[in-house]
């Protein structure tokens, strides 16, 4: 442990030390309100983790994925199985495991494959998986709907959420920082030559596409108490994977914190959207999505990239200036 | 836009009361909320069956001038949400109904999966949750731990059961053969429902000379058909969803599939169906069903066009439309808008409505139609758990 401490910078710290205080300040949230405002919060936790975890193993490789769904899902599954019989937290860890090692077997697969094969293969995995998860209930239990009958109450899913999300930034923290990241931003830049200079690039793929569908199969598991009633339909939501995807990228992908920038203040324009246009929702949502789209062509991080760049530009020009003897306001 | 123009009216004339009995602070208006499906893959259902009775009834409401609470007439404001077919937007929906806009009542969402999952927080907000478009088993351990909720539309097993009992009754009159082709849909709705209807139709005595399921996504039914027509059977029972629905029957018309018999699932009982089969449609059974020769049921049908310009099914349509009278009614003898006393007004109460009487039964309402057919251009109900007003089911006679 003590050589991993030794190895924080001063800046990882300060980073660790707002985001612990941010994290905590969110935690108050169910003290003030447990109404709508805490539906919002819980939505956008959801979201939060999804895309982070998405991101993890999307952002440095560049394959987009869309088989959060399937995760999503079994977490759900696992969680509408088990309820009478086992206690929660061993629930939550088989659908980690589960949507883990459904990941490893799809890797295995796929992710050889490159590009848009990729991206349609992840498409039908969660069809693919809700019309087995289908079958097997058809044939082996009595029906289709499953009751999730708990004492949770949204407050409490929130923390699980926020204890989540932490897991996932620490996780995410020592994957960038470990071979195994180092590994995934050269096959992301290019697949060719992480392979010559000896990646062993499908292994390193497989392992960061468990952990990715791991936690948001723990995601699943957290949300099943709250929908009381588990059916494929919408434990197999194919929305999910387009609304991770959509977000992550709304934020960016290029950072762990990025997609952050897209969920809060996306989920919230978008509820704006809903409240004041019930009746053309999707007509607004979609050119709020188009501008977005034209207007931060890499997302919210793009555009704080870029004014930065501005700004120490204009520095730059400044002090020239200043360096010249000329007066900067000319 | 209606909401606004609805808002306006309120607030003038609101203003204009207020300012006749000289600043009184009393409340004026019923604020009712509902969200349901405008988009996502529910929404087609949601245009016919739930979005019109709703506005029909609110329409109707305001026309006599408001509930009468307590000897008071209060007009109803009615806010609307979106919920995208999805659990996720519909439970934040109904926490923005009840903690911010702060409704008086709730209308449950459209479809089973969503109603179950918004029950819990419609529960602990104290409102009362009078369900329409849910078929589901296993209620009464539902309604034993919600006790604010009720249920208006019937089990998939009595469903299943309605549609079983009718063909048994023809094949011992000696009307149809023993001989059955069994397909249904590989999802929810398909699944319950024969599970419960082929142990029946065996103990029945039915012999199943064809059985298959397909995929919810399926579009070629020929296969189907005219395996189902090889087997030779003189019932055909189809669970289906609206588009296999639809799909099956056009099929089954090009065969001129020979059966005495012809049952298809969700959807049969859309006006489209017949709009889309014309002839075809005359003598296909489907579920659901209204008591067709009910003026109640005549005059519901008729205003709704008028009003909403939407031709309402013949299942579930009414029956949302009576989950409305209900809660009127309710509010009317609880004589407040207290939540806890009109929920206890509603379980003990008994009702008026287009349905005819309705009381609830541990929060069920037992007496449901199970089962409709087309006849002379209307769906009529020719099975039900213990409604009157059946017609007698008529052999289907050739697709033309």
């Amino acid at each position: 442990m003590t050589p991993l401490l030794a190895t924080i910078t001063r800046r990882e710290a300060g980073i660790a030390v707002i985001g612990a205080v941010m994290l905590a300040a969110a935690a108050t949230l169910p003290l003030f309100d447990t109404g709508f405002y805490l539906s919002l919060a819980l939505n956008i936790a959801m979201y939060v983790v999804l895309c982070t975890a998405w991101t993890l193993f999307s952002g440095p490789t560049h394959y987009i994925s869309l088989a959060s769904a399937a995760f999503f899902g079994i977490g759900t599954y696992s969680v509408a199985l088990g309820i009478e019989t086992l206690p929660f937290p061993l629930l939550v860890t088989i659908g980690f495991v589960a949507s883990a090692v459904l990941a490893g077997l799809v890797g295995i697969a796929t992710l050889r494959l490159s590009g848009v094969y990729f991206v349609i293969f992840t498409l039908g995995l969660a069809e693919l998986v809700r019309q087995v998860v289908t079958w097997a209930q058809t044939n082996f239990t009595r029906g289709v709907g499953l009751y999730v009958f708990t004492d949770f109450t949204e407050a409490h899913i929130y923390w699980m959420l926020l204890g989540l999300a932490a897991v996932v930034y620490v996780t995410g923290w020592l994957v960038n920082r470990s071979r195994l990241g180092f590994a995934l931003r050269i096959i992301g830049n290019d697949e060719t030559v992480a392979r010559h200079v000896g990646i062993n690039t499908a292994m390193a793929k497989v392992a960061l596409f468990m952990i990715s569908g791991g936690f948001i199969g723990i995601v699943g598991a957290f949300l099943a108490p709250r929908f009381a009633y588990v059916e494929p339909p919408s434990a197999f939501n194919p929305m999910i994977s387009f609304q991770v995807v959509i977000m992550a990228l709304l934020g960016g992908t290029g950072r762990l914190w990025a997609p952050l920038l897209g969920v809060i203040p996306f989920t919230i324009l978008f509820d704006q959207i809903s409240a004041n246009f019930p009746n053309h929702t999707s007509l607004v949502i979609g050119i709020a999505f188009m501008s977005v789209v034209y207007l931060l062509p890499r997302g919210v991080v793009g555009l704080i990239e870029d004014m930065r760049r501005m700004k120490r530009k204009f520095r730059i020009v400044w002090t020239d200036d200043a360096a010249l003897g000329k007066d900067p306001a000319e | 836009m209606e909401r606004r123009t609805l808002l306006r009216t309120i607030a003038a004339a609101t203003l204009a009361s207020a300012m006749m009995v000289g600043g009184a602070y009393a409340q004026e208006t019923i604020k009712i909320g509902a969200s349901g499906p405008k988009t996502g893959p529910l929404a087609g259902g949601g245009a016919v069956t739930y979005w019109p009775a709703i506005q029909l009834w609110v329409h109707d409401v305001n026309g006599r001038g408001g509930i009468d609470v307590g000897g008071k007439k209060m007009k109803v404001e009615l806010i609307e949400y979106d919920d995208k077919t999805s659990n996720e937007e519909a439970i934040k929906n109904y926490q923005r109904l009840m903690t911010v806009d702060k409704v008086d009542f709730v209308i449950p969402p459209y479809g089973t999966g969503i109603n179950l999952a918004v029950a819990p927080l419609i529960a602990r907000n104290g409102y009362p949750h009078i369900a329409v478009t849910a078929v589901a088993d296993g209620l009464e351990e539902f309604v034993k731990r919600w006790p604010n909720t009720f249920w208006t539309l019937g089990t998939s097993q009595g469903m299943a059961n309605g549609i079983v009992d009718l063909l048994k009754k023809l094949k011992d009159d000696g009307t149809i053969n023993g001989k059955l082709a069994l397909v249904s849909v590989a999802d929810a709705f398909g699944i319950e429902m024969s599970k419960t209807a082929k142990p029946a139709f065996e103990a029945a005595g039915f012999e199943i000379v064809y059985e298959s399921s397909y995929p919810l996504t399926q579009q070629d039914f020929a296969p189907i058909i005219s395996a189902a027509k090889n087997a030779g059977p003189d019932s055909f029972v189809a669970f289906s969803y609206p588009g296999d629905t639809f799909g099956l029957t056009q099929q089954a018309t090009i065969a001129d599939l020979p059966v005495k018999a012809y049952y298809t699932g969700v959807a049969t009982a859309f006006p489209a169906f017949a709009g889309a089969n014309g002839a075809a449609a005359e003598g296909v059974l489907g579920i659901g069903g209204v008591n067709a020769d009910d003026p109640k049921i005549q005059d519901f049908i008729k205003r709704q066009k008028e009003v909403t310009g939407v031709e309402p099914d013949y299942w579930a349509s009414p029956v949302q439309y009576a989950s409305l009278e209900v809660l009127e009614q309710a509010i009317t003898a609880a004589g407040s808008l207290d939540k806890g006393a009109v929920i206890k007004a509603i379980g003990e109460g008994s009702f008026d409505t287009i349905m005819g009487s309705w009381k609830f039964e541990n929060n069920i309402i037992t007496k449901f139609w199970t089962v409709g057919q087309w006849q002379g251009g209307h769906f009529k109900g020719v099975a039900s758990t213990g409604l009157d007003g059946a017609v007698a089911p008529v052999l289907k006679k050739g697709w033309k």
